[in-house]
C-alpha cells in the first residue's frame, strides 16, 4: 500500500492563503488504510478548518467528500457537479490522486494535504514500514524476499557495508540492516551459496531513472 | 623482535600475487614480499593546497603509500583526486579513495580515467558513509553502483579496455585496485565471504577497519586464509592510535562497526591525561607487532586521524623504518 503522513495544520493553512471555500477530498484506498486521508481524516481536517476560521470570525465554506479512488477518472468525475463551487480542492490522497484530480479540474487550484512517503506494509496498528521502491525489475528471489534497494540505506546490491552492527543499520538504531535480514533468511533456507554470487551492475532504466513510466496493456483496453 | 622490513612474506615466493600490471609502488612492493606500510591523508575543508603538502611532508619516507579520503564521513572537503595530484607532485604514492555515494557510473569512470591520466596508480573502492553523518544530511545519495561493482568496473576498464556500457576505451587506466573490509562489522560469519566477493570482483589489496580486538581479527584472518583469499588479495591490517581515553570511548560507543575492547579503554584511562597520547601510540605499536605475526597479514595501514605527525614515530617504533626504495 501507499503510505503517507498528513501535513501539519499550519502548513495547510499557509497553502490555503486567503481561500475560504474549500472542498476537502478524501480517498477510500491506501490513505484510508494508513489513517491519513480517508473519510474520518477528511472529517477531522474539515473540523479543524471550521473551528479555526470560526474563532477568527471569518466567513467560510468547507465541504467534506471522499471518493472511492482518486486515481481513477470515473470516480474523480463524480464530483464535477459541485467541484467548481469551491476556491480550492484540498486533496488528502497520495501524490498520484492529487495530480489526477488537478488534471481533471483544470484550472482549479488543487492543494495536497498529505505527504506521500512510501510503498509499504502495516507492521502493527499504527506502524508502517517501507518495502518497495517500484524499481521495475524485481530481484526478491535472489535476496531471500528482502529488498536491498528499498531497505538498505545505500541500496547496496552486494551488502552489507561496514556499518551493520547488531543487526541494525548505521543510520538509525531502529532500522534493521537489510543485508543482515537477507543473510539470516538465506541461511535459514539453506541458500547461502547465493550470497557468494556477485550482483552485477544494474540497469536502472526500468525505474525512475528511465524517465516517467507508462504501462499499456492492449488486452485490457476497451 | 619482529623481522626486519623488506622481508619476503611466506606467500610471495609462491607467486602469491600475479604479474605486475601497473606502476603502483604498493603493487611492486607486495610483489617483492615486502611488508607494506600505508597511511592516510584527509584533504582540508578548503582550497589551501599547503595543508595537503604539510601532511604529505609529515608522511614522506615513513610510508609506501598514502590514502587520500573521499569526503569522509560525508563532510565536504577538497576532492580526493586533487589532493592525490598534490601529493604525487611531492613524490609520494597516493591511493585514491573513491566512494559510490556521490557519483554515478558516468562520473566514476570519468574520474578513473582522469586519475590514471594524472599519474595516480592506486584506487580504493568504497561504498562511502551515509550522508546522514556529514555536514549535508539534506543531500541526495547516488549509489548507482556499489563498492564491489566499482572494483569490477575498474578491472574491466583496465584489463578489458571497456567501459561499463561496452564501448572500447582508448588508453586503459592502469590502476592497482584495492578495497576496505571491516572484520568487526556484523554479521561476522559472512565477513570473509564478503572479502571473497571483493577478490572475485578483482580486488588486489584490502585495508581493514581499525583493529583493537586482536582475537576477533585473528579469527577473521583464519577464515580469510581458509578460503585462500590472502594469496590473491593482500591484507593490510588497519590501526588507529588513540589520542585520549575519551577518543577510545567515543570510538567504542559512537563509530558504527568499531570494536574496542573494554580493557583497552581501561588501559587508556589508567594513565594520567598528559601521558594518554603516549600510551595510545604504545598500544598502536604493540598492536602492529602482534599483527605482523598473524599469518596472511601483508602490511599495515595506519590511520592517524588528524595526527599524521605521529606516523613516522609509530613506523620507527614498530621496526618498519626505513621504507624500501623502488626505482
Amino acid at each position: 500500500m501507499i503510505v503517507g503522513n498528513r501535513k501539519e495544520f499550519g502548513e495547510i493553512l499557509e497553502k490555503l492563503g486567503s481561500r475560504r471555500r474549500v472542498l476537502v477530498l478524501g480517498c477510500n484506498e491506501c490513505v484510508t488504510v494508513c489513517g491519513v486521508g480517508g473519510e474520518r481524516e477528511v472529517g477531522v481536517l474539515a473540523s479543524e478548518l471550521r473551528l479555526f476560521w470560526q474563532k477568527e470570525g471569518e466567513t467560510f465554506e468547507v465541504k467534506e467528500h471522499t471518493l472511492e479512488r482518486q486515481c481513477d477518472y470515473e470516480y474523480i468525475d463524480s464530483i464535477r457537479p459541485f467541484a467548481g463551487d469551491y476556491d480550492v480542492i484540498l486533496s488528502m490522497a497520495c501524490g498520484a490522486g492529487v495530480q489526477y484530480v488537478a488534471e481533471a479540474y483544470k484550472p482549479q487550484l488543487v492543494i495536497p494535504a498529505v505527504n506521500t512517503t512510501f510503498l509499504g506494509v502495516t507492521l502493527e496498528q499504527g506502524v508502517w514500514s517501507e518495502r518497495c521502491q517500484g524499481c521495475g525489475n524485481c530481484i526478491l528471489d535472489m535476496t531471500g524476499g528482502i529488498c536491498p534497494i528499498a531497505r538498505c540505506a545505500k541500496s547496496l546490491l552486494n551488502g552489507p557495508c561496514g556499518g551493520s552492527s547488531g543487526g541494525k543499520c548505521e543510520i538509525d538504531k531502529d532500522t534493521d540492516c537489510a543485508w543482515q535480514l537477507i543473510i539470516d533468511r538465506l541461511t535459514e533456507s539453506g541458500q547461502m551459496e547465493r550470497y557468494e554470487e556477485i550482483q552485477p551492475v544494474r540497469d536502472w532504466r526500468s525505474g525512475r531513472d528511465g524517465g516517467p513510466r507508462r504501462r499499456v496493456r492492449e488486452d485490457l483496453k476497451l | 623482535m619482529a623481522e626486519r622490513p623488506g622481508r619476503r612474506s611466506p606467500q610471495a615466493g609462491e607467486g602469491g600475487l600475479e604479474a605486475v600490471k601497473t606502476n603502483s609502488r604498493i603493487e611492486k612492493l607486495l610483489g617483492q614480499g615486502v611488508f607494506v606500510v600505508t597511511s592516510e591523508c584527509g584533504p582540508p575543508r578548503g582550497a589551501d593546497a599547503e595543508v595537503v603538502r604539510k601532511k604529505g611532508e609529515l608522511l614522506r619516507g615513513a610510508v609506501d603509500g598514502v590514502n587520500v579520503t573521499d569526503n569522509q564521513t560525508s563532510v565536504v572537503r577538497m576532492s580526493s583526486l586533487s589532493a592525490c595530484v598534490i601529493l604525487k607532485g611531492m613524490g609520494l604514492e597516493p591511493i585514491l579513495q573513491m566512494v559510490c555515494r556521490d557519483r554515478n557510473r558516468i562520473a566514476l569512470q570519468s574520474d578513473l580515467l582522469g586519475a590514471a591520466a594524472l599519474g595516480i596508480n592506486n584506487v580504493l573502492c568504497l561504498s562511502g558513509d551515509h550522508q546522514k553523518f556529514g555536514d549535508h544530511p539534506q543531500a541526495k545519495n547516488v549509489y548507482d553502483i556499489d563498492s564491489i561493482q566499482l572494483i569490477q568496473t575498474v578491472c574491466r576498464m583496465r584489463d578489458e579496455g571497456k567501459f561499463l556500457g561496452g564501448e572500447e576505451i582508448k588508453g586503459k587506466p592502469a590502476l592497482y585496485v584495492g578495497a576496505a573490509e571491516n572484520p568487526f562489522a556484523d554479521p561476522f560469519e559472512i565477513r570473509a565471504a564478503r572479502l571473497g566477493k571483493k577478490m572475485k570482483a578483482g580486488c588486489e589489496f584490502i585495508q581493514t577497519q581499525c583493529i583493537y580486538n586482536l582475537d576477533r581479527f585473528r579469527r577473521w584472518m583464519e577464515m580469510v586464509c581458509e578460503r585462500g583469499l590472502h594469496e590473491k588479495c593482500a591484507v593490510l591490517a588497519g590501526v588507529t592510535p588513540f589520542k585520549t581515553a575519551g577518543m577510545a570511548n567515543y570510538m567504542k560507543k559512537n563509530v558504527p562497526g568499531m570494536d574496542v575492547p573494554d580493557e583497552m579503554i581501561a588501559r587508556m584511562k589508567g594513565v594520567p591525561k598528559e601521558q594518554q597520547a603516549e600510551e595510545g601510540v604504545k598500544i598502536c605499536v604493540e598492536t602492529i607487532q602482534q599483527l605482523r605475526e598473524i599469518p596472511g597479514v601483508r602490511g599495515i595501514h595506519i590511520m592517524a586521524i588528524e595526527w599524521e605527525a605521529k606516523v613516522p614515530e609509530i613506523v620507527k617504533a614498530a621496526g618498519l623504518y626505513p621504507r624500501p626504495e623502488t626505482e
